[in-house]
């Protein structure tokens, strides 16, 4: 059992293990898989903000706060125990095409150019880290969730609204990888 | 004791999306690049699986654990809200490589830089909070 957690999942268990999110929150808690609201709970429950957005009960979703802290437990022992950073056996063309962009560390599970902190200050870090987070942050709240809660959940309840926005997902992010990703990974 | 159980669902999902690869930037500009199947077949297969879950929930009328009927209304419907924002979004996803589960995941992996893309996206969700009342949706 160790041995088969701690081997290279393939894309056939890690998507219905995913998958499985779903039921498990509807059944055991009667809640819809989100993760991204959990911004907005963080912000309401630690930062003085006068917007009506963050002025809600957020205690009466403390759920999904709870959620995301064994989200860090969990990574953290996939990532200890079950040999969770191990380098991901990406395809020999995107292994040509990182090349291309600079990337010399592809041998992991993240590229040393963005995650080591020595770069951490540096204008790549910046611009891909913090400022992509930003719009991460910001578009997964103008959409009203992100990939857990529109393409895992919403598309589950065949939802119009969540289509949509993982329609959005894959323009946004199909034009900034193939226009912007190369430029930022040279700076 | 009752956010127990939400902790616990939360590791199961910590442990996938490190083991899954799903928290990977090479995985996300892979996909993006349509270099290899695999996060297509992520995606795919966990939205039949959530798909068949919750159509077995809906015609086996199963009840939550504490005996309440399962709520299965979606968001709604906001057309220039989902659009617009999912695709600023999806501008954020390449950029950092990670959505909001995988930020969480990486922090608790020990990637401390990821600590960068999370207080940016505390800072955006601010930035959203305060702009809303005058933004489209």
């Amino acid at each position: 059992m160790l041995d088969f957690l701690s081997s290279s999942w393939p894309w056939y268990v890690t998507g219905p293990l995913l998958g499985l999110m779903v039921p498990l929150l509807l059944i055991l808690g009667n809640k819809q898989f989100g993760v991204s609201s959990s911004l907005q709970h963080l912000c309401a429950a630690t930062l003085p903000l006068n917007a009506a957005y963050f002025k809600y009960n957020w205690k009466a979703q403390a759920w999904n706060l709870a959620l995301i802290g064994g989200v860090i437990v969990g990574a953290a022992i996939a990532a200890t125990v079950l040999d969770g950073a191990a380098a991901p056996a990406l395809s020999q063309s995107a292994r040509e095409l990182f090349a291309s962009w600079g990337v010399a560390s592809i041998d992991a599970l993240q590229p040393a150019e963005l995650f080591s902190l020595q770069h951490l200050f540096s204008a790549r870090t910046l611009v891909a880290l913090l400022f992509g987070g930003f719009l991460v942050g910001f578009g997964a709240r103008y959409s009203g969730g992100c990939t857990s809660g529109h393409a895992v959940m919403g598309l589950s309840l065949l939802n119009v609204g969540s289509l949509v926005a993982v329609i959005g997902f894959f323009i946004g992010g199909l034009l900034v990888s193939h226009l912007v990703v190369p430029i930022v990974m040279a700076l | 004791m009752k956010l127990l159980k939400f902790f616990l669902i939360g590791v199961y999902f910590g442990i996938v999306l490190i083991k899954g690869e799903v928290v990977s930037w090479f995985r996300i500009q892979e996909m993006f690049h349509f270099r290899s199947f695999y996060m297509y077949g992520v995606l795919g297969s966990a939205v039949v699986v959530g798909v068949v879950s919750v159509a077995l929930i809906r015609a086996l009328k199963i009840r939550s654990a504490d005996g309440s009927e399962i709520k299965l209304a979606g968001k709604p419907f906001n057309k220039v809200g989902n659009l617009t924002g999912g695709i600023i979004f999806g501008f954020g996803w390449a950029l950092t490589g990670a959505c909001p589960g995988p930020l969480y995941a990486l922090l608790g992996a020990g990637y401390w830089a990821i600590l960068l893309a999370i207080a940016g996206a505390l800072a955006g969700t601010i930035a959203y909070g305060y702009l809303k009342p005058h933004l489209p949706h």
